[in-house]
């Protein structure tokens, strides 16, 4: 843990990472409830696990810096600024979700907070991220966008197409990896040759693996590589080391055949990022425990407030099936 | 006869042609130790080990490339493409390289692989996992398209593929893996470019595809309850397409609906319809409708998704229109 005064800027963005962390985890956990009581329409990949990758990232970013997500997106939505209940009308296919319910759990895009999508083709939005980058670039904007992706995703060509030509053209963007060890039911070395950092290495971009389940080195890593980014030296690529608590998808239940108990239990228990951070804000004495405790319960009763506002919000009306399908 | 799952069909279809044929193999992401997502290839790797059932990474042009290679010199591959949506990323391996190789070859070199992917809508699934995009490759001369519409055309058809010397891009339809048919426990293969007439009627004929078949059987229950006569046919393949059947039907009854879930502008619906109004004007008492999924990107609010796909009801509608010639004076 790298060592920090406590001064007061430190507090209090130290309990913001803490309370976006415990909001996306209070955000998933209700998300799988609703799929186990049948409430929700389709499959919803979960982030619980990773929130540390999304917090420590976003917070390092401004509200005009973008991001693109991707199909386990709810983290980097929650901490790029987003609402819960447009975020749960979004799941259930309600109006006054972020896209009218036209999109869905693998398509949120917040618009308002420089989140420009999930996407739910893998790597789908690796030429997006460097496109607004690219655009950042010859506007003389000094916006930067991050590319979050997964382990898997390094698999598809487009990768090594957009990051050519970033590297060729100094772009602002971050590739952030989140090497969460699976693609769907299977492990990431049977599916990625050598290194994934001296991919982007071979591109000449500067490229940083760091432990995904520690908030403060994922985030004092961030404002490094945003602040050079803005100063023209991107782009740069984070390979995150981190841990999905559920399965791929709220179905993938059984699924020992491809991942042991002991191996979820582990990283539940020993490496939790909210967890440790927790020790860690008690361990400075930035918090009381009576104080995480209420900021956990204030976010347990507004995740749970979303729900239930989403789950009698309305649908949109039918008349809305063929609008936006151009723009005007 | 016993009654076996889609997705137990495909199974057994894919086993029997990898028994007879050693130069078969299955490449594609998570279909050995997981057997895919839907679990359509369940048990085939511990049969025929990992050099034959080969996991691949999220590389869709990369493995459907090298399918073609392997094709063109001696093997027999079927590449498991997880979703139809994901047909946009292998467009140029597919229908630069694989439709065109033997052509361009002057006959020389062949390309037999087998792409089995799905198509269908409201499974909440959104715009990128809900497409049926079947005309974009029935579109490319040198590709065949074979659409199952039950676990008895899933393996006859799958089984044809193989033996194919051709590109064969095969359709199943992802909300029907669990739905049970009769099919036989002898060998049975279905011929490609022939239709198969599903219920003989008189007062009008509904061409159907892979998932609109159940529409259109569901249509003729209901119509058959109003005293109307209704034709059910399946192509099965729409690339080679049995025109012969399906002129012949039309003659008969003089009115025609074609049923498919892809896009209705541009669609396949458009390509049987137009050839039906071309050979059959005489015969017809109304120009031939087409019915798809409306010209939206899938929704995924179920408020909005079922709308978009052609049910029991729009379709008997329009059956009802034409029957009344109401659509009489439509051309
Ligand atoms: C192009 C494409 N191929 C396959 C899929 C099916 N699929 C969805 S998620 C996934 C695994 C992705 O793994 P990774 O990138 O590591 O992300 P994770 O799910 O671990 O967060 C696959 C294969 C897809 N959505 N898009
Ligand atoms: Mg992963």
């Amino acid at each position: 843990m790298p060592a920090k005064s406590k001064t007061p800027s430190n507090t209090e963005s130290y309990l913001q990472m803490y309370r976006q962390m415990v909001r996306i985890r209070a955000f998933e956990d209700q998300a799988n409830k609703l799929y186990l009581s049948a409430k929700m329409p389709g499959l919803t990949h979960m982030y619980s696990g990773e929130e540390a990758v999304a917090v420590g990232i976003c917070e390092a970013l401004t509200n005009e810096d973008r991001i693109t997500s991707t199909h386990r997106g709810h983290g980097h939505c929650v901490a790029k600024g987003a609402d819960f209940k447009a975020m749960f009308c979004e799941l259930l296919g309600k109006e006054e979700g972020y896209c009218r319910g036209k999109g869905g759990s693998m398509h949120i895009a917040d618009q308002s907070h420089g989140n420009l999508g999930a996407n739910a083709i893998v790597g789908g939005s690796m030429g997006i991220a460097t496109g607004s980058a690219l655009r950042a670039k010859l506007q003389g904007s000094d916006d930067v966008t991050v590319c979050f992706f997964g382990d898997g995703a390094t698999a598809q060509g487009l990768m090594y197409e957009v990051m050519n030509m970033a590297a060729l053209w100094k772009l602002p963007v971050i590739y952030a990896c989140e090497n969460n060890g699976y693609s769907e039911y299977t492990k990431t070395e049977e599916i990625a040759a050598g290194s994934i950092t001296a991919r982007a290495e071979a591109f000449g971009i500067e490229a940083f693996k760091v432990d995904g389940q520690d908030v403060l080195a994922v985030n004092d890593l961030s404002q490094s590589l945003v602040a050079r980014c803005r100063k023209g030296e991107g782009p740069f690529f984070i390979e995150l080391e981190t841990y999905r608590y559920h399965g791929h998808h709220v179905g993938d239940i059984n699924r020992e055949y491809y991942r042991s108990k002991e191996e979820e239990t582990d990283w539940k228990t020993n490496r939790d990022p909210i967890t440790r951070f927790r020790a860690t804000l008690l361990e400075q004495g930035i918090v009381t425990e009576e104080q995480v405790e209420a900021i956990n319960a204030e976010i347990a009763q507004d995740a749970a407030d979303a729900v239930a506002y989403a789950l009698e919000a309305p649908y949109p009306d039918v008349s809305e099936v063929d609008m936006h399908v151009y723009a005007a | 006869m016993r009654e076996i799952t889609l997705s137990k069909a495909v199974n057994e279809a894919l086993a029997e042609e990898m028994r007879r044929d050693p130069t078969v193999l299955i490449l594609g992401e998570d279909v050995a130790e997981a057997g895919t997502p839907f679990k359509v290839m369940s048990g085939l790797v511990e049969e025929f080990g990992t050099e034959r059932v080969i996991d691949t990474p999220i590389s869709e042009p990369g493995f459907v490339g090298m399918a073609v290679g392997a094709a063109m010199t001696g093997a027999r591959p079927v590449v498991d493409l997880m979703f139809g949506d994901f047909l946009f990323l292998i467009m140029d391996q597919l229908c630069n390289q694989a439709a065109k190789t033997h052509y361009m070859s002057g006959g020389k070199l062949n390309v037999p692989m087998v792409l089995r992917t799905n198509l269908g809508a409201t499974r909440r699934s959104a715009a990128q996992h809900s497409q049926s995009l079947q005309a974009l490759v029935a579109h490319i001369p040198g590709l065949k398209v074979a659409m199952p519409s039950s676990a008895y055309e899933a393996k006859g058809l799958m089984k044809t593929a193989i033996r194919d010397n051709n590109p064969v891009v095969i359709f199943e339809d992802k909300l029907m893996y669990q739905d049970k048919a009769p099919v036989p426990e002898e060998e049975f293969l279905i011929p490609f470019g022939e239709a198969h007439v599903k219920r003989e009627g008189s007062d009008i004929t509904l061409i159907a595809t892979s998932s609109m078949v159940q529409v259109a059987e569901g249509v003729a229950d209901l119509l058959e309850t109003e005293g109307v006569s209704v034709e059910v046919i399946d192509p099965r393949t729409i690339v080679p397409l049995d025109e012969d059947t399906l002129l012949k039907s039309v003659r008969k009854t003089s009115l025609a609906i074609v049923i498919d879930e892809g896009h209705q502008s541009y669609g396949v619906t458009a390509e049987i319809a137009s050839r039906l109004n071309e050979k059959s004007f005489y015969h017809l008492d109304a120009p031939v409708q087409r019915m798809g999924a409306m010209d939206v990107p899938v929704p995924f609010s179920p408020a909005l998704e079922d709308v978009t796909v052609p049910t029991v009801e729009t379709v008997a509608q329009t059956a009802r229109k034409l029957i009344a010639r109401e659509m009489f004076d439509a051309a």
